[in-house]
């Protein structure tokens, strides 16, 4: 039974190869993805959507970069799990990204799992998954992969990249590599180079994926074992937590119990709080590669903007930098904290960039950037209007 | 700095700006790239922006003033004026400006340095300590001066480094700062007499404002 339904699920197309409802940018031989490892991976292909319309002077474009956990459908149905976008109360018509104004796009990143390139993808050589054979990828050459996107698309400048967590180091990429590309930065909830903490709880998360005897070296697509459940769904819940605040969980779960009134004397989810993360875990892996998991997380250790720049300033990164910079952090978010947000600043500052930086007050940790948080959606859409007439876009497409 | 002095008691002109605003922005070159340290909700930035256009960055200490400011689309970042202008390059900007926030700061004299490290002038403004009406409240009725400009009471006030024009003036001399332009406001938003002599301007300016650069 077991083996059958195994090998129904290979005969249908797999989102790392064909990926439902997005767009696909094939890029051949002539154009090679050279990556900062040393190899230079091709062909390879994004998978992107876009929303809005694109004016006639190519004007209008706003690039939206993923987190870790994100993908491409930031404002429509997630085709796997049949959810809304990631991002609905940002983007949408008349929301502070206007579908109705701006051309929207947003591309799974390279290493990713919905239809970029990237471990799971067949490997044109072998005809069989990549698995570990795929290089280690860097934000950097997530960034690459999206410029050359958006070359495609044949946009020059964008107006705006935005995008929080591993998406806001990639905004910050994006200026520091393009910067006459980049019209406005919105980093939110991110930082020029990932912590030690931050590298910790990555790690966390990979070993419990390795672990799983599952997981097979990370040949399981082609031995036919299922990972998914356990190894990578462990990672998911210890860094669901790191998403959060403690504030924010003693809010929702406190000790409360889970259908149940007192404990069991058990190791069943006698709370709610367990519970709540084992629906995390398992939702998850529905959607996402565990070897994707190990890339990105690897990617998002080796950001360091500074380690790529004279004297190891992050200041270097933006010298000159013609961009209009909005960096945005939370009060509560421990993951990437307002110290972070105010290194960037301060790096933009000695730099002579023009920045706006706001902390907003919220207890719903760093998760709040995905959150119908009212703060940051009027300054997303003030910062936004303000970029608009500097640009001088009309205000419709 | 620890917190923002209230200003909504200052004197409006016919256009509803604030006057010494108004002044402040008519010292200002048109398409200077100006900072505005304790920009508050971001009126002047705005007023400059509107009518002198310049590049206009500001620092604000109160998490309100600036995602106010931001969500006008103004380039303004939490900050305090005692511990982080020690963070931008010299010559950052044509002005930086210090608007009725002088008498707030912990440390006048560095944050005066600071200004005219980053800045090539600095225009300042502040409440005249001097004035016959704050002179008149300690001389005869005994308690820290409240009046119009200085509401606040010994306690709660924001105002921790009170100076007079007299005071003000010395300071620049002291630090070697040219004072390029100086002006006296009337408790009614007027200008004093441009040749009247400091004694006079530090007895009836109820505010002043001064346009300095570096010596030399």
């Amino acid at each position: 039974m077991v083996e059958a339904n195994l090998t129904a699920a290979r005969d249908v197309p797999r989102e790392a190869d064909s990926p439902r409802d997005s767009d696909v940018a094939h890029f051949g031989a002539d154009k090679p993805l050279k990556l900062d490892s040393g190899v230079v991976l091709s062909p390879f292909q994004v998978a992107y959507k876009t929303y809005g319309t694109l004016n006639a002077e190519r004007s209008n474009a706003v690039l939206v970069c993923h987190a870790l956990t994100g993908d491409q459908h930031v404002a429509s149905e997630h085709p796997v799990t049949g959810k809304g976008g990631w991002w609905e109360t940002m983007i949408g018509p008349r929301k502070p990204i206007d579908t109705e104004r701006y051309f929207i796009i947003c591309a799974n990143v390279i290493g990713g799992c919905m239809g970029t390139t990237g471990p799971a993808s067949t490997d044109p050589r072998t005809g069989k998954p990549y698995a570990l054979s795929f290089p280690v990828v860097t934000i950097r050459d997530m960034v690459r992969a999206q410029a050359m996107l958006v070359d495609y698309l044949g946009i020059d400048t964008l107006f705006a990249v935005v995008g929080g967590s591993m998406g806001g180091m990639q905004v910050l990429q994006w200026a520091a590599s393009y910067p006459e590309r980049v019209f406005s930065a919105l980093p939110i909830a991110c930082a020029t180079r990932h912590s030690a903490q931050n590298i910790a709880f990555h790690e966390v998360g990979r070993q419990a994926i390795m672990a799983d005897p599952e997981w097979r070296g990370g040949n399981y697509l082609t031995e036919g074992t299922d990972p998914q459940h356990r190894g990578l769904a462990v990672a998911r819940m210890a860094a669901h937590i790191t998403y959060l605040s403690d504030a924010a969980l003693h809010r929702k779960f406190g000790r409360k119990f889970q259908d149940r009134e007192k404990v069991t004397f058990s190791f069943d989810a006698d709370f709610q709080v367990e519970s709540y993360l084992r629906y995390q875990g398992i939702s998850f892996v529905e959607r996402f590669d565990a070897n994707s998991y190990l890339y990105l997380t690897r990617a998002m250790d080796y950001f360091d903007l500074a380690a790529d720049c004279d004297g190891g300033l992050v200041a270097n990164a933006f010298r000159n930098s013609p961009t209009r910079f909005c960096v945005i952090s939370f009060t509560s978010d421990w993951l990437f904290p307002t110290s972070e947000s105010r290194a960037i600043v301060h790096a933009l500052n000695a730099a002579g960039a023009r920045v706006s930086f706001a902390e907003i007050v919220t207890d719903k940790g760093h998760d709040a950037f995905l959150l119908d948080e009212p703060e940051l959606l009027a300054i997303v859409r003030g910062f936004l209007d303000g970029a608009r007439k500097a640009r001088g876009l009309s205000g419709a497409p | 700095m620890l917190s923002r002095p209230d200003t909504a008691h200052i004197a409006r002109n016919s256009g509803g700006a604030r006057v010494d605003l108004v002044l402040v922005a008519d010292m200002v070159e048109r398409g200077a790239k100006v900072l505005d340290v304790g920009c508050g909700d971001g009126e002047l930035l705005r007023l400059l922006a509107e009518t002198r256009d310049v590049d206009g960055r500001g620092i604000e200490l109160s998490r309100e003033g600036v995602n106010d400011s931001v969500a006008k689309g103004l380039a303004v970042i939490q900050g305090d004026a005692d511990t982080d202008l020690a963070d931008y390059p010299d010559d950052a900007f044509d002005y930086v400006i210090l608007s009725q926030t002088l008498q707030a700061t912990r440390h006048p004299r560095v944050v005066l340095e600071h200004m005219l490290r980053i800045g090539r002038r600095a225009i300042v403004s502040f409440p005249n300590f001097g004035h016959w009406k704050v002179r008149l409240q300690l001389l005869f009725a005994g308690h820290m001066p409240q009046t119009d400009i200085l509401p606040y009471s010994w306690y709660d006030t924001p105002n921790i480094h009170h100076c007079t024009i007299k005071d003000f003036v010395q300071l620049c001399d002291e630090i070697g700062v040219k004072m390029e332009k100086a002006v006296a406001l009337n408790a009614w938003g007027s200008p004093l007499r441009l040749n009247a002599p400091w004694w006079f301007w530090n007895l009836f300016g109820e505010q002043a404002v001064f346009l300095l650069s570096r010596e030399g």
